[in-house]
């Protein structure tokens, strides 16, 4: 067996996604910049926009895996042995979280009564 | 540090590298199938000429890889055909998942800078004057020489058979071409309709991806299923042996999955005829000629090395390749027994298993090694074991990962993890989607 090399691993996902590789490292780079950005701003994590961006994360997940089995032929039935239950969770778990964190940036710059939102997460924590 | 313990030292942090890279990769849902860029090592200054004939998967791949690690050399591919096909992803194609344009791309696309590329097809083979001479008549002198030309279909070899007939009467072959694959779909599609006959099997020559007849089979099945007709067709596979698959342990998988999807099996069958009008197929068996009527046949021609190379020095003067013209080489390192600045790649190579795109992933670093160690002055270590691999698909939507090496062992790259005899849906994925990917990046002398 030959090694492996990160290079490689770059390369390969590179010829499998094309630009599109780097549009979603894009996003996600600013989108955990614009996160961390804002939870240092604020000084905390509003557990109002936390709670909306986790239920819209559940979805996120939930997305991811139905994209997954589209672009793949398949489905949840295919499901065939534990490795491939790790990997229903691992492709939901990043979908997930990605979405949340993206969901959290989006409502944090663009949600309405945000100082209020924020107040109420205080109040809630 | 001596050589040797470079290498050990290499191996060892190679080692902790690859556990964390497959594991990495294992979460990317990538195969293992891809190893430490060539990029990386220092180049060797030369003005050697370096002839690579063909310029499929091997030849693209070791060019790309001779291009990296020399300075100055003058590297040359021969290949006439300017479309360059992804062949791994023919199944998909006759299996109606992709289109024709997945599996052909431009050759050009992958010819590094710094290597010429004549559009010509190699007519002869000179090894000991040490040259080819071109389709034109072109004389194209070398120091090494790579032999990738590929190999043969020979349809003509099956009494009644003529490619024209593919995509019509229930006649149906992956192997063609990817247009050839997709009228095969075609044929499918309208067979798994309305049920029949379907037959299956392999030539009893060597042949490409010898998975690939076998997965065709488990593939209608399933599309019968889909279309709730498996009822109305019968599944038929015949071996050209008294075995599935030529690694025992695959075999008996494959025979114990056969019998749980309902697919019959006869062996001894070596396809020689074909009746078009009557949809009927001879076979050679131990006690005489077999007829089997089907209404949809696959059929995989025997596969022989390319004229060129069987008209020269280069095969095998006898055993069991001798016959089909596949070049004599050192099962370990590729390099030809009697011509020393010989290597041959990829199918036309005479060795055991060895005529996939996962075999010529790990046969070209290799070769590449010893011939750059030649030029250097050097020895290489570098060897190969046989390892090839075969995602052999079960299902749509499912498949097991095969490795396996020269001695039929099982060498699986993920062991514990993805097991290599289970249909698995993570196998399917890296067969899907991650496979193309690592493939091209093969060509680039990348992975």
């Amino acid at each position: 067996m030959k090694d492996l090399d990160l290079w490689v691993f770059i390369s390969v996902f590179q010829e499998m996604l094309g630009p599109f590789l780097w549009l979603l490292i894009g996003l996600a780079v600013s989108g955990l910049t614009l996160f961390l950005a804002i939870v240092l701003r604020e000084r905390g994590l509003s557990s109002r926009r936390l709670v909306w961006a986790e239920l819209v994360g559940i979805v996120g997940g939930v997305i991811a895996l139905l994209i997954m089995w589209l672009v793949t032929h398949s489905g949840i039935g295919d499901a065939g042995g534990p490795i491939d239950w790790v990997l229903i969770a691992a492709i939901w778990t990043v979908g997930a979280i990605g979405t949340a964190i993206l969901a959290y940036v989006a409502l944090s710059l663009f949600a309405s009564g945000d100082a209020s939102a924020r107040q109420g997460g205080r109040a809630s924590t | 540090m001596n050589g040797r313990d470079a290498i050990r030292d290499e191996s060892r942090r190679g080692l902790d590298r690859r556990k964390l890279l497959k594991m990495a990769m294992l979460a990317g849902t990538l195969p293992a199938m891809a190893t430490r860029a060539a990029a990386e090592e220092p180049k060797v200054r030369t003005q050697a000429r370096i002839v690579v004939a063909g310029a499929g998967a091997a030849g693209l791949a070791a060019a790309s890889r001779l291009a990296r690690r020399l300075d100055g050399a003058s590297i040359i591919l021969i290949d006439r055909r300017r479309e360059h096909f992804y062949q791994p992803g023919f199944t998909l194609v006759g299996a109606g998942l992709k289109s024709p344009s997945y599996v052909i791309s431009a050759t050009k696309d992958y010819v590094p800078s710094g290597v010429t590329l004549i559009e010509e097809q190699v007519r002869e083979f000179d090894p000991v004057g040490n040259k080819v001479v071109t389709e034109s008549g072109r004389a194209v002198p070398y120091d090494y020489l790579i032999v990738a030309t590929g190999l043969e279909l020979a349809y003509a070899a099956i009494a009644g058979m003529d490619t024209a007939l593919i995509g019509r009467d229930g006649i149906g072959s992956v192997y063609l071409s990817p247009e050839g694959a997709e009228a095969t779909y075609r044929e499918l599609s309208r067979f798994t309709d309305k049920g029949g006959v379907g037959l299956f099997g392999r030539p009893a020559t060597e042949m490409k991806c010898a998975g690939a007849p076998l997965k065709y089979t488990f593939i209608t099945d399933d599309i019968l299923r889909r279309r709730g007709n498996r009822g109305k067709a019968e599944l038929i596979y015949a071996a050209h042996n008294k075995v599935l698959f030529s690694v025992p342990i695959v075999a008996e998988k494959v025979r114990m999955l056969y019998a749980d999807r309902g697919v019959k099996t006869v062996q001894d069958h070596v396809m020689t005829a074909i009746e078009p009008g009557k949809k009927i197929a001879s076979f050679r068996t131990p006690t005489g000629t077999a007829e089997i009527k089907y209404d949809f046949i696959n059929v995989v021609p025997p596969m022989r090395a390319p004229a060129a190379v069987r008209n020269s020095p280069l095969p095998w003067q006898s055993g069991p390749w001798a016959a089909d013209g596949w070049i004599e080489v050192d099962r370990s390192n590729l390099r030809h027994t009697r011509f020393p600045n010989v290597f041959a790649l990829g199918d036309v190579a005479g060795v055991p298993k060895g005529k996939t795109a996962a075999s010529v992933k790990w046969q070209v670093p290799v070769a590449v090694d010893h011939l750059v160690a030649a030029i250097a002055g050097g020895r290489s270590q570098a060897a190969y074991n046989g390892y090839t691999s075969c995602p052999l698909i079960t299902r749509i939507g499912r498949a097991m990962l095969v490795e396996f090496d020269y001695n039929d062992n099982l060498v699986p790259s993920f062991p514990g993890i993805i097991a290599p005899l289970e249909e698995l849906w993570v196998t399917w994925i890296m067969k899907e989607v991650a496979l193309k990917p690592t493939y091209t990046a093969m060509l680039r002398g990348l992975a």
